[in-house]
């Protein structure tokens, strides 16, 4: 019993390449702002997946830093823009305590 | 049958494992980004990217804990996927609340609903008349 030739790590990379590509697609098409936001989050976690698949692919699993470190950022970024969005400022609440935090 | 040298020991079966969690993790990935294009509204489509952060990216990362050579990758994997399954219901959270606060209504669309609406108010005429006669 032999394994197949592609090795697993080009299947994983390219799975997640035909999502990002898709979740990029309703980035672009989506009618509310909420759409892009969702899928550019989606997009973000899939290259935290990808990035450390191609430190698999390439031998150097020291690419795993790099991914947590996009994990954060996504994530601090995405609850940013939501923040923006709903309230139209960083700082502060506009509608009293009870809407300060998102 | 090859047993692969992982970081805790001779493992049997490790790369068949990792296949299955890759493949699997893929064919997730894929439909919860297909998911995200075809269905219908925002909080809809919060579905699919769930389906995406969870099944998709954590059954990857798992697979790919099996191909470590050394500990700290495997702790590198771990909390990675710690972190993800933490973020990703915040943000789903944080995302609806703002939908919601945006003025995003949940269900139908307004018209489809308003043909509902109509409809109904025909059925229950024809009730009102069917029943005088």
């Amino acid at each position: 019993m032999t394994l197949p030739d592609i090795s697993m790590f080009d299947v994983a990379a390219i799975a997640v390449l035909v999502s990002m590509a898709l979740s990029m697609m309703r980035a672009f098409i989506g009618p509310t702002v909420f759409d892009r936001i969702l899928a550019v989050n989606v997009t973000g976690t899939l290259t935290v997946l990808l990035i450390s698949v191609y430190g698999f692919l390439d031998g150097r699993p020291e690419f795993l830093d790099i991914g947590l470190l996009y994990a954060l950022i996504n994530f601090i970024g995405t609850i940013a823009v939501t923040k923006y969005v709903k309230f139209q400022d960083l700082g502060h609440p506009m509608d009293g305590p009870d809407e300060g935090d998102v | 049958m090859d047993f692969l040298q992982t970081v805790i020991g001779p493992l049997p079966l490790a790369d068949w494992l990792s296949w299955f969690c890759l493949v699997t993790g893929s064919f997730f990935a894929i439909v919860g980004a297909l998911g995200i294009v075809r269905l219908p509204d925002i909080f809809s489509r919060m579905h699919g990217a769930g389906m995406v952060d969870t099944l998709g990216i954590m059954l990857m990362l798992v697979g790919l804990m099996f191909q470590a050579e050394d500990w700290i990758v495997v702790v590198k994997l771990g909390l990675i996927l710690l972190f993800i399954f933490f973020t990703s219901p915040t943000t789903t959270f944080a995302l609806a609340r703002a939908a919601i606060y945006g003025g995003v209504i949940p269900g139908p669309k307004e018209a489809e609903r308003l043909e509902e609406i109509k409809a109904e108010q025909e059925q229950a005429k024809k009730e009102a008349t069917s029943s005088n006669t």
